[in-house]
């Protein structure tokens, strides 16, 4: 189904409160992958909003749905709704990063409620997520696998073999989304080592292949609506998205892959982040008006 | 579960086809059991598994890497993924993914890893794997096995259908010498078996270092030496008891690997050991830190002393060493 004015305005708010949580943590840590985290939390609260079929009160209920985030430095921002569903307590997001936490940078499913793979080396995420849907087809169960990869990840060689094998699989409810913000440590990624033509790349390997905004809630939801209903051929939903989004001085700049923030800056950061969010409603608001 | 399978099968089929007419009996009555291979289905011997149960055959071309992490996740929706490719490919080129995907996850698959040491000699060091037992024995969370014929493969192939967690089986291409007659002779991971008995000195081999391991110590007791024969299937977690005894017992060990001698089995036991505070007359027969030269399995092993005459020589070797012959230890410790 398309989304309510309401129900957009309700996600709107929590993708507003994960992005604040990012920072709260952040500023916890000492350091985070701000900028991945910000680029990717808005497909993923819309997932678990929308599209996550899940058990709050079990995390490992065998037909949940599977969210194999494989740009697993993302961890930071998966957290925050990991404690939003109530899989982590909140006040364990203050030991992020520290010594003898659960919480590490990259996630561990084995310590992690609700993390359904230890991902954090990169090209991983996507064949892990084949076999969890090579097994649900196996098995004769119904749930579905969201993989989300980044976009500078796609440089490893190992995502085209996993992309190789699901066009040649083509496992039912499996969804492949790559978070497009154009950015990694190095630089950007049309000088660090080009992916474009990307979508075309995605198509030669066999799949529907859409391009949508990352960060238009709207847009998102229609396409993973058409890629579940998709059976021909898999989906690849590339997000174009903005690498740090919703806080001016990490918006688009590469060096905010991975950062240590102060006080002020958190300050600054919350101030961005409200600001971004008040814009977003306003346009809301305005074009129900319209 | 029980497997029909005899030593007449045994003569045969080679080692891989063990494997699978195993997987085939065990996959009848497991349904969550699936084999996975890399394009080398046909090298692997899996082919008949393919026909008995093509819906749970899964083709991945040549992929290594997407086979291990596909593996990885299968294994953490439930199923027990036996997965086919050559022990180079498993401990090195995809070695990422076993790493992270299946040893650091504690995912419940079974890498039968084909092809080791030098027994596809005449490929060349490309192919030859004299360095995954170092390698896969670092691992945590993994169990790692190196059968001594087939009638010990079909074994281990049914104990890692028990066992719970990832477990790294090292089989050779082609045929091995017959070790064992029959599969009823009290396998269990992480327990050494006793293939002779002796007092002068311990072999202690795996793969296809035991069955030259048993002719040795035969060859040896013809001339009067008494040599202990421990076949040491598993190499993780090792049998440390029956070193220790062998230590007490024969104050001289020899260990004989299809496998560079730094960090596999003679590894091992030199670890096991050092930590114990005894000591005894040691050494470690394999590759000496060095790639092999192509050739046939049997020549090779000559090659690299890990044959009945290179065994027998170094035995001769270790004897001549002045070795103190108390039995009081507790002064060394």
């Amino acid at each position: 189904m398309p989304l309510t004015k309401e129900e957009l305005l309700a996600i709107e708010a929590k993708a507003h409160e994960h992005r604040r949580t990012i920072i709260e943590t952040t500023l916890c840590a000492g350091s985070g992958h701000i900028g991945g985290a910000l680029s990717m939390i808005d497909v993923t609260t819309l997932l678990y909003s929308r599209f996550m079929r899940i058990d709050p009160d079990n995390a490992d209920w065998e037909d949940r749905d599977r969210f194999i985030l494989s740009k697993g430095h993302a961890g930071i921002g998966f957290v925050a709704i990991l404690a939003d569903i109530g899989y982590v307590d909140r006040k364990d997001l203050e030991t992020f990063n520290l010594t003898g936490s659960n919480l590490g940078i990259h996630l561990d499913a084995s310590k992690v409620p609700g993390v359904d793979a230890s991902t954090g080396s990169l090209g991983h995420g996507l064949s892990i997520a084949l076999g969890t849907a090579l097994a649900a087809k196996q098995l004769g169960k119904e749930y579905r696998t969201f993989c989300l990869l980044g976009d500078g990840e796609c440089q490893e060689g190992s995502v085209w073999e996993a992309a190789m094998a699901i066009a040649h699989f083509n496992p039912p409810n499996l969804v492949t989304l790559v978070d497009r913000n154009h950015a990694q440590i190095d630089g950007m990624t049309e000088d660090v080592m080009p992916l474009e033509p990307f979508a075309d790349k995605w198509r030669a390997f066999g799949f529907h292949t859409v391009t949508v905004d990352g960060h238009d809630f709207e847009a998102m939801n229609d396409a993973i609506r058409e890629a579940l209903d998709r059976k021909d051929v898999p989906t690849c939903i590339i997000l174009d998205t903005c690498k740090g989004k919703g806080i001016g001085f990490c918006e688009g700049n590469y060096r905010w892959h991975y950062g240590g923030i102060t006080q002020e800056m958190g300050e600054e950061a919350m101030r961005d982040l409200d600001a971004y969010y008040e814009r977003r409603v306003a346009a809301i608001e305005q074009r129900g008006e319209e | 579960m029980g497997i029909s399978f005899t030593s007449i099968n045994q003569t045969k089929l080679s080692t891989g086809e063990v494997y699978c007419e195993t997987l085939c009996e065990l996959a009848e009555e497991n349904p969550r059991i699936v084999a996975l291979t890399a394009d080398l289905g046909q090298s692997s011997k899996i082919g008949e598994f393919m026909k008995k149960f093509p819906d749970r055959f899964y083709q991945f071309g040549i992929a290594e890497q997407n086979m291990y992490g596909v593996a990885a996740g299968m294994a953490k929706a439930g199923l027990i993924p036996f997965t086919s490719s050559f022990a180079i490919f498993t401990s090195c080129r995809a070695l990422d993914q076993v790493h992270t995907d299946i040893c650091y996850q504690r995912a419940n698959v079974k890498m039968i890893s084909s092809h080791a040491g030098t027994s596809f000699g005449q490929a060349g060091t490309t192919h030859h794997s004299t360095e995954d037992i170092a390698i896969m024995r670092s691992m945590a969370n993994l169990v790692v096995i190196v059968p001594a014929d087939g009638m010990e493969t079909a074994n281990v192939v049914r104990a890692a259908v028990e066992y719970e967690g990832p477990v790294y089986i090292r089989i050779n291409r082609g045929f091995d010498q017959l070790v064992y007659k029959e599969l009823d002779y009290g396998y269990e991971i992480g327990k050494a078996v006793q293939l002779a008995e002796g007092t002068d000195v311990t072999i202690i081999a795996c793969g296809s270092g035991v069955f030259q391991a048993v002719q040795a110590s035969a060859e040896l007791d013809a001339v009067g030496i008494k040599a202990r024969v421990l076949n040491m299937h598993t190499i993780k977690p090792i049998d440390k008891d029956a070193i220790l005894k062998a230590c007490r017992d024969t104050r001289r060990i020899i260990t004989v690997e299809d496998h560079n001698v730094i960090g596999g089995l003679g590894g091992a036991v030199a670890e096991v050991l050092a930590e114990s505070g005894m000591s005894c007359a040691f050494r470690r027969l394999g590759l000496q830190d060095c790639f092999s030269p192509i050739g046939y399995h049997e020549d090779l092993m000559a090659i690299h002393g890990i044959d009945t005459n290179g065994i027998v020589k170094s035995v001769h070797d270790l004897l001549q060493l002045d070795f103190e012959d108390d039995d009081d230890w507790d002064d060394e410790v």
